[in-house]
């Protein structure tokens, strides 16, 4: 049994959330630029051309890509053949605090009433799954509000199938239009239970633009969510063009012979994800 | 025919006429920080009758949220944040002397009448550029409502501030027309 002490844990989140929030994930800007390469509208190259400017910068300057740094959201992987010596959720949110500190990144966590924000964006929301190994991955997002707050769930009937689904994402995207930072990327959840189509959604939106669904069906899906949603001619911050979506991401789990869950979750064009092994 | 305007605040009658959907603006002179809990905090403040934390007449409020300073700047990432969460807020203000707001997303149809009505204009920002949109702020300091963290309201001073007018007082509208 390998042990890992929560100490290690504490640094490789502090560095992994500064990191991630400064640095664009190579897959993304790889995508940025064969966007600015094809995008057809004169507004939006400029658009893109400045937001290519903008992860330059902040990689000279050390400045964070946008300035909302987001909710930290993790996506753990523990291995059955390691411990955590002490508390993991503890330890995942001293790394929060300790990096959102040290990085100058914004505290955007608060009650959702009152308003009153934590001070130190805890606490961190953290989806926990138990994985062969003796590893601990994890997968951290910023995940800003803006984009979040244009993500959707839904129930469908089962009638309604593949049509519904297509329909519904579209609609979404197109009601959504510049508010969420276009070029977007767009998850989709299909299937489960109510509570688990949006964290399907949200962990297709871990996968690297330039890698498919691994199931050929699904890739097709995606591929035809793609070229639906960048013929809605929203284009860069709404400016029109043919670059409205970066990428559709698709994770499908089955589901009740009565239901058909439905979840679409909207990142903006700075994806900030990070993955780390211990 | 778009065109690139050049204007210092405060804004005045005159330079909200000469604008039009499309135009590109450099914007210098102070600006004002606001977003949904210094709105929500100064509209009821006004409403009991205090003053306001900063002249509202020929203002410019800038919806966003920086993050902190790193040392030697004076402000850390400073992108606009999405604007239809200050719909409520934003006729009321314009009522009272504002002329402009920066920010990005869609406005609504209230906010659109209130700018023709008090002759306005809503600019747009680019979403997600913080880093590079900080490059324009020369200084900043915190006005009021300093507990509210990221929320607090700030003066900034900016300087050829890139903008796009988004609305303009006429009744223009920017954004792409959906293919749907």
């Amino acid at each position: 049994m390998r042990i890992i002490e929560t100490k290690e844990i504490i640094e490789v989140v502090a560095a992994t959330v500064v990191e991630a929030n400064i640095k664009a994930p190579d897959d993304v800007l790889e995508t940025f630029n064969k966007a600015y390469a094809e995008e057809s509208s004169p507004a939006g190259k400029e658009i893109l051309g400045q937001l290519l400017e903008n992860v330059k910068l902040a990689g000279e300057t050390g400045l964070p890509l946008c300035q909302d740094t987001g909710l930290a959201v993790f996506f753990v992987e523990l291995g059955t053949e390691c411990k955590v010596q002490g508390d993991l959720y503890a330890a995942i949110n001293e790394g929060v605090r300790q990096g959102y500190e040290k990085g100058f990144l914004r505290k955007s966590c608060c009650h959702p009433l009152t308003r009153k924000n934590t001070g130190d964006n805890t606490p961190a929301i953290i989806h926990l799954d138990l994985v062969p190994g003796d590893k601990l991955k994890f997968k951290f997002m910023a995940k800003g509000g803006g984009s979040e707050n244009m993500s959707r769930a839904t129930m469908l009937t089962p009638a309604q199938g593949w049509e519904g689904i297509k329909k519904f994402v579209v609609n979404r995207v197109a009601e959504a239009g510049p508010n969420p930072c276009p070029p977007t990327i767009v998850g989709v959840g299909i299937g489960g239970t109510f509570d688990h189509a949006p964290i399907l959604a949200k962990k297709a939106l871990f996968r690297p633009l330039n890698q498919k669904n691994s199931d050929p069906e699904i890739a097709a899906m995606e591929d035809e969510l793609f070229a639906a949603i960048n013929k809605l001619g929203i284009g860069p911050m709404g400016m029109g063009g043919n670059t409205t979506t970066l990428g559709v991401k698709i994770e499908m789990a089955p589901c009740h012979i009565a239901s058909l869950p439905l979840a679409v979750n909207i990142q903006c064009h700075s994806a900030r994800v990070k993955e780390v092994i211990i | 025919m778009s065109q690139t305007v050049k204007l210092t605040t405060p804004l005045k009658d005159e330079d909200i006429l000469k604008l039009k959907t499309g135009d590109k603006v450099l914007l210098s002179g102070k600006i004002y920080t606001a977003r949904d809990a210094a709105h929500k905090r100064l509209l009821a403040d006004l409403e009991a009758g205090k003053d306001s934390p900063f002249e509202l007449k020929g203002s410019v409020i800038y919806y966003v949220g920086p993050s902190p300073a790193p040392p030697g700047r004076p402000i850390g990432s400073a992108g606009p944040t999405t604007s239809y969460r200050m719909d409520t807020y934003a006729p009321t203000l314009h009522s009272m002397g504002v002329k402009a707001s920066i920010g990005k997303g869609k406005r609504g149809d209230a906010v659109k009448d209130a700018l023709k009505e008090h002759k306005g204009v809503y600019f747009g920002a680019t979403g997600g550029a913080g880093a590079l949109l900080s490059q324009r702020i020369v200084s900043a300091r915190v006005l009021a409502y300093e507990d509210l963290g990221p929320e607090a309201i700030r003066e900034l001073e900016v300087k050829d501030f890139p903008l796009l007018v988004v609305n303009d007082s006429f009744g223009g509208e920017l954004y792409a027309k959906l293919n749907v």
